[in-house]
């Protein structure tokens, strides 16, 4: 299986998630300029947490306009998947492949720290490998990742089951404590905190790690 | 040549949480009238005059000046110096 690592000017967290993918899950990763126009040859694409274009206008604004975006939403209607984390949620809704936005912490003050998630939704591509309601420790680090959706939305994230990640103690004010939430379909998942830096004990935790297992798993059923 | 402004602004049902941190600095200042304080943003254009200009003003308002899920935007039109 091989993975796109997409590499945004002022991405900082491309090589965690390379390194995610070789070394935590052992399979093929490439890491693709942000300037290229096509995946083709690759399973999945994945988009890394820093700060594309210096979060110049807003989080993620200016990366949606970058030659790569037509690719990644090629592939997002196409069922493969995608996965946005910390930049990369902000992308993905951005570019409106998510419902809702990322603003500004609630009290305005970058927050990093190892933080425990509830897992809502155990019967995704991104979260078969845990169990519904399991609580499990990954970092964040982030200004603007607070949640927001309007009611009509959040409604139907609950109807539709999309959201997938909740904190377990509201660090930045997100609607409905949300930390991650998928497309209707279930392909793209986009969240805040950073599971590429949870692969191991010896950096605090490895709760990260089933993330990325539970993909393969469900690449490998489909197949 | 046209000049145009953009106002760009958090929608009422978002917590505009720098506002809320200025309006508490202000306070803080002895100014305890000021009761409500809203942060944005402000740009500027230059565009030669055409018919569709304000179609375009709009899409690029709406596409990437704004995020409509979070923001609401108005501008105005002036003549460029």
């Amino acid at each position: 299986m091989k993975f796109a690592v997409v590499n945004f000017p002022g991405s900082n967290c491309d090589m965690d998630l390379y390194y995610a993918i070789k070394d935590g899950i052992k399979e093929e990763a490439e890491l693709v300029d942000y300037r290229q126009t096509s995946l083709e040859g690759f399973d999945g694409v994945l988009i890394p947490g820093g700060f594309s274009y210096g979060d110049y206008l807003r989080s993620g604004a200016i990366a949606v306009h970058a030659p790569i975006i037509s690719e990644i939403v090629r592939f997002a209607n196409e069922g493969r998947f995608v996965l946005g984390i910390c930049n990369g949620f902000q992308i993905l809704t951005e570019l409106h492949l998510l419902p809702g936005a990322l603003i500004q912490n609630e009290k305005s003050r970058f927050i990093c720290e190892t933080v425990t998630l509830q897992v809502m939704n155990d019967q995704t591509m991104f979260t078969n490998q845990y169990t519904k309601n399991e609580k499990i420790r990954i970092p964040v680090a982030h200004g603007e990742g607070r949640y927001y959706c309007d009611e009509q939305t959040l409604t139907e994230l609950k109807a539709n089951d999309q959201i997938v990640f909740r904190y377990n103690e509201n660090v930045n004010g997100s609607v409905d404590q949300i930390a991650g939430v998928m497309n209707r379909q279930g392909n793209v998942l986009g969240m805040m905190p950073h599971p590429e830096r949870a692969l191991e004990d010896i950096v605090g935790s490895s709760d990260g790690l089933k993330l990325f297992q539970s993909i393969i798993n469900q690449v490998r059923v489909n197949n | 040549m046209k000049l145009v402004k953009v106002y760009v602004t958090l929608k009422p049902s978002v917590l505009d949480a720098q506002g809320e941190a200025i309006k508490s600095a202000i306070q803080t200042m002895d100014y305890d009238k000021v009761s409500a304080v809203h942060m944005g943003k402000y740009f500027e254009l230059n565009f030669e005059d055409y018919p569709d200009l304000e179609k375009d003003i709009d899409a690029i308002c709406d596409n990437l000046l704004t995020n409509p899920n979070i923001e609401t935007y108005r501008y105005e039109i002036l003549e460029a110096e």
